[in-house]
C-alpha cells in the first residue's frame, strides 16, 4: 500500500515536472508578432469563434508561401473570402525579413491537437483521399518538393472552408498562384459538399494516429 | 409617538449593522425598494479575509479598472494584466501623436498638437440614467459637460430623395408630425374606428392632433414655423419653409433612423461627455489605483485550482505565472477559445456562443468650423450613405478648428469600411460628407479611422448575444466559475456601453463580497 502511494506521488511529481518543462519551452512571440496570437490564439492553437485556424507547428516554408500569397493578393482579395480579407492586411504589412522570421516562429509553436468537429463518412473519405495522397502523402504528412503542406494538425472546419474556397475559385484562381491553381483543379475530384466532409473526416483520422 | 411595527428603514439599518453596505443594497433590491436604474449605492466591500486577497484582473478597460479600484480600497492586492500597449480598452480618446493600433495598419493620429483637437473613438455619450458611469465620474471628480445629440438645425440627408440635398432635421420632424397629425385628425373627425370615441374623447384627440402637428383650425397641415426659418423673422418678416412631399418623406425612410434616434433612452437628451475627452474617466481610475498596471502583457493560460487560480502571461519576452486567489476576466469572450483554460465545459460553451460586434468611427480635423456658419452647434446629421452620421463637436464653439465625427457605422456597414485601407476609408467618408456640406473635403486637415473589429487585442465591439445564448448562458456567465469571474460590457444587457461594463463589475464584486463574508463567518466560527 505504501509502495503504491509512493509510486503515485512519484508519478505526480514527474507529471508536474514535465508540465513545467513543457511550459518553459513554449516559444514566446517577438513583440512585433504578438498580434498573430491575438486571432490565432495562444501558441497559434486556433480560435473557431473568429474562424482563425490553428497554425501550431505548421511548416515554415508553407507559412512563407502563404504569407507571400496574401501579400500578392492571391489570397484574401476575393470578394467572397471575407475571413481571408481580414488576414490580408496583416501579411501585407510584413517585410521580406519579417515573413521569414514569423514563419520560423509559427513552425516552433505547439498546442494540443485540434478537436474534431466534422462528422462525415471516413470510409468514403479514404477513397477520395487516395488521389490527395499523391501530393499530400499517404499519412497527410505533406511533400515540400511538390509544395504540398501537411494536412494533419489543421482544424477540420478550416479544411472544409478551404476546400470549398478552392472549389468555388475563391482561392487558387489567380494566374500567378501555380500551387493554388493545381489545388483548385484537384478539388474537381470532390463532387459535392458531402465528399468534402467525408475526405476531411478521413484526414482527421490521420492526425489521431 | 412610539413606533410599533418595524419600519423598512429600521429593518435596513439592522441589516446594515449585521452585513454591511452590500447587504443593505442586496436586501433593498430584494425588497423591491431599489430599481436597477436607481442611483448606485457605494460599494462598501468587506475587507479581504481568509479567502485570499491576491487578485488578477485581466484587461484594463472600464470593468477591470472598476474591480481593481474597488478591491484595492477593500485591502486586496490587485495585479492588472493588460495585453494592449495602453490602458482604457475601448474608452479611447485620440489626440496628436497617439498610436492607433489597428492590426495590419499601425497608424499615428495626425491631429494638431492642441488639447481641443480630440476625438472619442469609443464611448462618447453619457445619458442621465447611466447611474454607474455618473457615480464614478462624481467620485473620481471627472468634470462633465452637456453634449448635443439631436440637433434641429443639422440635417437629414438621403442621396435618393429631395434631389439628394440635405434637408433640415427640423423640417423633417415638423412635417412628419404634421402629416401624421392630419391623418389622425381626419380619422377622428369622421369617427372611423371600430369602437367610436365619445364626443368628449373625440374633442380631446382633435385638440391633441392640432397641437402635436401644428394643424390649422380645420385640422389641416399647411406648414409650421417649427420647421425653422427660411429667412427673416427678426428685423424682417419671417418666411418659413414650405411643406415637403409626404410620399417622398416616407420613401426616404427617415422614420427608420434619424426621426426616432433621440427617443432611445440611451440617446435621449440631454447627454453628457467628459470635459477634454472621455478617457479622463480612465485617467481618474489610474490616478487612484495604487499598484502599477502591466501593459503589453498577454494572457496565455487561465487555470482554476481548488483554492485559487493560476494565470500565465507573457511580458517583455518572458513567461510569468501569477497565482491569485481570484481572477476577474474582461478579455473579449471571442478570444477565449484561443486561450488554454480549465473552465467548465458549459461555461466554455457559453463563451463560445457569443460573437464580436463591429463598430467603426472616423474623426476628421477640420481647419474651419464651417458647420457653425450653417447654424449648427453640436448634434448629428443623419444620412442614408454608408457613413451613417456626421457629429459636430459640442466643445470649442467658435474656435478656429474642430474635430468632426465623419462616419459612424455598425455591423455590416462597419465591415464595409474595415475591408478598406485607412486612406480609402477617409477618402470615401470625405466624398460622402461633400454631398452634405459642399467643400467638406477641402476642410479636412487630418483624419483617423477606428475599426473596432480590427483593433489589436479587441477585434470587436458590442458583443452579440443570440436570444438562445441569452436564455441559456447569461445567468451562468454572470456567475463565477470557481475563482474566475467574467466581466466587461460583454456580460451585460448594455454591450458597447460603459454602463454595461460598470454593471458587470458591480455584479461580480457583490458576488465576491458574499463569498468573502461567508468565508469570514465560517473562519470566525472555526
Amino acid at each position: 500500500m505504501n509502495a503504491a502511494r509512493i509510486t503515485f506521488v512519484a508519478v505526480s511529481v514527474l507529471a508536474l515536472t514535465t508540465l513545467a518543462r513543457a511550459e518553459g519551452e513554449l516559444p514566446i512571440p517577438a513583440d512585433e508578432f504578438v498580434y498573430c496570437t491575438v486571432c490565432h490564439g495562444v501558441q497559434l492553437m486556433g480560435n473557431p469563434t473568429i474562424e482563425a485556424p490553428r497554425l501550431s507547428g505548421m511548416e515554415s516554408w508553407y507559412v512563407e508561401n502563404q504569407l507571400r500569397a496574401f501579400r500578392k493578393g492571391w489570397r484574401g482579395k476575393h470578394e467572397m473570402d471575407l475571413i481571408g480579407m481580414e488576414m490580408q492586411p496583416m501579411a501585407a504589412a510584413l517585410s521580406d525579413e519579417q515573413v521569414k522570421e514569423v514563419s520560423a516562429f509559427v513552425s516552433t509553436t505547439r498546442s494540443d491537437a485540434p478537436p474534431s468537429t466534422i462528422d462525415g463518412d471516413a470510409d468514403k473519405g479514404r477513397t477520395h483521399y487516395s488521389t490527395c495522397a499523391a501530393c499530400h502523402g499517404v499519412r497527410g504528412e505533406g511533400n515540400i518538393a511538390l509544395g504540398s503542406p501537411a494536412l494533419t494538425g489543421l482544424n477540420d472546419w478550416y479544411l472544409v472552408t478551404q476546400l470549398r474556397n478552392f472549389r468555388d475559385g475563391t482561392r487558387g484562381s489567380h494566374a500567378g498562384d501555380t500551387y493554388g491553381m493545381q489545388m483548385r483543379a484537384s478539388t474537381r475530384l470532390l463532387p459535392d459538399d458531402e465528399a468534402i466532409q467525408d475526405v476531411v473526416t478521413y484526414i482527421s483520422t490521420l492526425q489521431e494516429q | 409617538m412610539k413606533e410599533k411595527n418595524l419600519s423598512r428603514r429600521h429593518f435596513l439599518g439592522l441589516v446594515g449593522a449585521a452585513g454591511g453596505a452590500t447587504a443593505v443594497y442586496q436586501t433593498a433590491m430584494a425588497m423591491g425598494l431599489m430599481q436597477e436604474t436607481g442611483p448606485v449605492a457605494m460599494l462598501a466591500l468587506q475587507s479581504a479575509g481568509p479567502a485570499g486577497k491576491k487578485v488578477a484582473v485581466l484587461g484594463a478597460g472600464i470593468a477591470g479598472l472598476t474591480v481593481a479600484y474597488e478591491l484595492e480600497r477593500a485591502g486586496y492586492e490587485v495585479t492588472i494584466i493588460e495585453a494592449s500597449h495602453r490602458v482604457g480598452g475601448r474608452n479611447l480618446t485620440l489626440r496628436h501623436g497617439d498610436r492607433v493600433d489597428e492590426m495590419g495598419y499601425d497608424q499615428v493620429c495626425n491631429f494638431d498638437d492642441d488639447p481641443e483637437m480630440y476625438f472619442n473613438a469609443g464611448p462618447a455619450r453619457i445619458p442621465g440614467h447611466h447611474h454607474r458611469v455618473l457615480h464614478y465620474c462624481k467620485e473620481l471628480q471627472i468634470p462633465l459637460q452637456i453634449k448635443a445629440n439631436f440637433s434641429r438645425p443639422a440635417y437629414k440627408h438621403d442621396p435618393e430623395r429631395f434631389g439628394g440635398k440635405p434637408v433640415l432635421m427640423s423640417r423633417y420632424v415638423a412635417d412628419a408630425r404634421g402629416f401624421l397629425s392630419e391623418l389622425l385628425y381626419k380619422a377622428v373627425d369622421k369617427n372611423v374606428f371600430d369602437e367610436p370615441l365619445s364626443a368628449e374623447d373625440r374633442e380631446r384627440v382633435l385638440q391633441f392632433a392640432t397641437g402635436y402637428g401644428d394643424l390649422n383650425s380645420k385640422g389641416k397641415y399647411t406648414g409650421t414655423r417649427r420647421g425653422g426659418y427660411k429667412s427673416g423673422g427678426f428685423a424682417k418678416p419671417a418666411e418659413h419653409h414650405p411643406i415637403m412631399d409626404f410620399g417622398e418623406l416616407l420613401d426616404s425612410k427617415f422614420w427608420a433612423g434619424g426621426l426616432t434616434n433621440s427617443e432611445n433612452p440611451d440617446w435621449g437628451e440631454p447627454l453628457m461627455e467628459a470635459v477634454d475627452g472621455m478617457d479622463n474617466i480612465i485617467k481618474g481610475f489610474v490616478k487612484n489605483i495604487k499598484r502599477p498596471i502591466l501593459t503589453n502583457a498577454q494572457v496565455q493560460s487561465i487555470q482554476n485550482r481548488a483554492d485559487g487560480i493560476d494565470i500565465i502571461y507573457n511580458h517583455k519576452g518572458q513567461r510569468h505565472k501569477f497565482s491569485a486567489d481570484w481572477c476577474f476576466n474582461s478579455i473579449p469572450t471571442h478570444f477565449m477559445q484561443g486561450i488554454p483554460n480549465n473552465l467548465s465545459k458549459e461555461y466554455k460553451a457559453g463563451l463560445a456562443s457569443l460573437r464580436p460586434g463591429n463598430f467603426f468611427k472616423i474623426g476628421f480635423q477640420m481647419k474651419e468650423r464651417f458647420w457653425e456658419r450653417e447654424g449648427i452647434y453640436g448634434g448629428i446629421t443623419s444620412t442614408n450613405q454608408k457613413i451613417n452620421q456626421i457629429w459636430y463637436p459640442s466643445h470649442g464653439i467658435h474656435g478656429k478648428k474642430g474635430v468632426v465625427l465623419g462616419a459612424y457605422a455598425f455591423w455590416d456597414q462597419s465591415k464595409f469600411f474595415e475591408r478598406m485601407t485607412p486612406d480609402e476609408r477617409l477618402r470615401f467618408a470625405a466624398d460622402c460628407g461633400e454631398k452634405i456640406h459642399p467643400g467638406y473635403a477641402d476642410y479636412i486637415e487630418a483624419g483617423v479611422s477606428i475599426p473596432w473589429g480590427r483593433m489589436n487585442h479587441m477585434m470587436g465591439c458590442g458583443t452579440s448575444w443570440s436570444p438562445e445564448a441569452r436564455d441559456r448562458y447569461y445567468k451562468m456567465l454572470q456567475q463565477p466559475d470557481g475563482r474566475h469571474y467574467m466581466i466587461g460590457d460583454q456580460i451585460s444587457y448594455h454591450t458597447s456601453w460603459q454602463e454595461g461594463a460598470f454593471a458587470s463589475a458591480e455584479v461580480a464584486l457583490l458576488d465576491l463580497d458574499q463569498r468573502v463574508r461567508a468565508a469570514s463567518s465560517t473562519s470566525r466560527k472555526g
